[in-house]
């Protein structure tokens, strides 16, 4: 089973809302050792400015996780999971994801290439309000390793 | 209003953590994430698919990795980008702990407007394998 090329450019569906929730931002930022006060103090975020808790700069890969679901799912993808390795991972953010955000994540093929058997898959999820409102890109890419890999 | 990097220059390490991780912390960061793959938890599973045994989520490397950047950073700012490759796996023993360190070194700064800051990150473990490539923080003002 090899990845399908087509896929490159496909857009998959939005994801269902999803909700950052207060206690799961204090949850990953303890799994995490992010001890700075605005990930767990609600005064002390408000203070700063912010409606609620700020989650860590690596919590969108929670939601991000949900359209890399969908990519590795398809049917027509090609994608052997057992062989699926993270290569790389970034996140942009236009602001930082606080509890009470309601947002969506939409992915899009964005490279594919072979190299050394192994085939690199980059997709963009990119994760926004409900409202519209850009929030962060989460880039990820994955190794498929090859048969002989 | 003073810059991000007040204080330092290019070139200073802006700041460091040690962290030890154990397979409590995977425990504690798959029911977190939601991320349940069995090599974080199970050896004979890791080991069917070539690996040494149990190893960290890539993503717990990198969550923890910028874990000092946040607390430095304060409410002065927030990091607007931040991206890994991921290198070398971090292996996790049964029982005890690997230790990971963290190294922030101010690499870069926007001069004119005060603006932005590139941090360059430098993640190991004890027997100094540096298990993150590429790993750059920016942060940003409010």
């Amino acid at each position: 089973m090899s990845v399908n090329p087509e896929l490159l450019d496909t857009v998959f569906e939005p994801t269902e809302p999803y909700r950052v929730g207060r206690e799961k931002v204090r949850e990953f930022a303890l799994a995490v050792g992010a001890t700075a006060p605005l990930h767990h103090d609600v005064d002390a975020a408000k203070e700063a400015g912010y409606q609620d808790v700020v989650a860590p700069p690596t919590f969108p890969i929670v939601i991000q996780e949900k359209t890399l679901q969908q990519l590795l799912a398809h049917p027509g993808a090609g994608i052997d999971f057992s062989r699926v390795v993270h290569g790389d991972q970034r996140f942009q953010y236009a602001r930082p994801l606080v509890a009470g955000d309601d947002v969506v994540a939409t992915l899009r093929v964005t490279k594919i290439q072979s190299l050394g058997g192994h085939t690199m898959v980059t997709s963009q999820s990119s994760i926004a309000a409900t409202s519209g409102e850009p929030v962060v890109v989460a880039t990820s890419t994955l190794v498929i390793r090859g048969d002989e890999g | 209003m003073a810059s991000l990097w007040e204080g330092n220059e290019v070139g200073d390490v802006v700041t460091e953590a040690i962290f030890e991780v154990s397979r409590d912390s995977l425990v504690r960061y798959a029911g977190a994430s939601g991320d349940f793959n069995p090599i974080h938890y199970r050896d004979d599973i890791a080991q069917s698919v070539g690996l040494e045994g149990v190893l960290a989520h890539g993503m717990l490397t990198m969550g923890l990795a910028v874990s000092p950047v946040t607390e430095w950073l304060g409410t002065k700012g927030f990091v607007a980008d931040y991206q890994v490759r991921f290198t070398k796996p971090v292996y996790v023993p049964a029982t005890g702990s690997v230790t990971v360190s963290v190294s922030a070194l101010l690499a870069q700064v926007d001069e004119p407007s005060e603006g932005l800051a590139t941090l360059a990150l430098s993640v190991s473990t004890e027997d100094g394998t540096k298990v993150l490539g590429k790993a750059f923080v920016v942060v940003s003002p409010r």
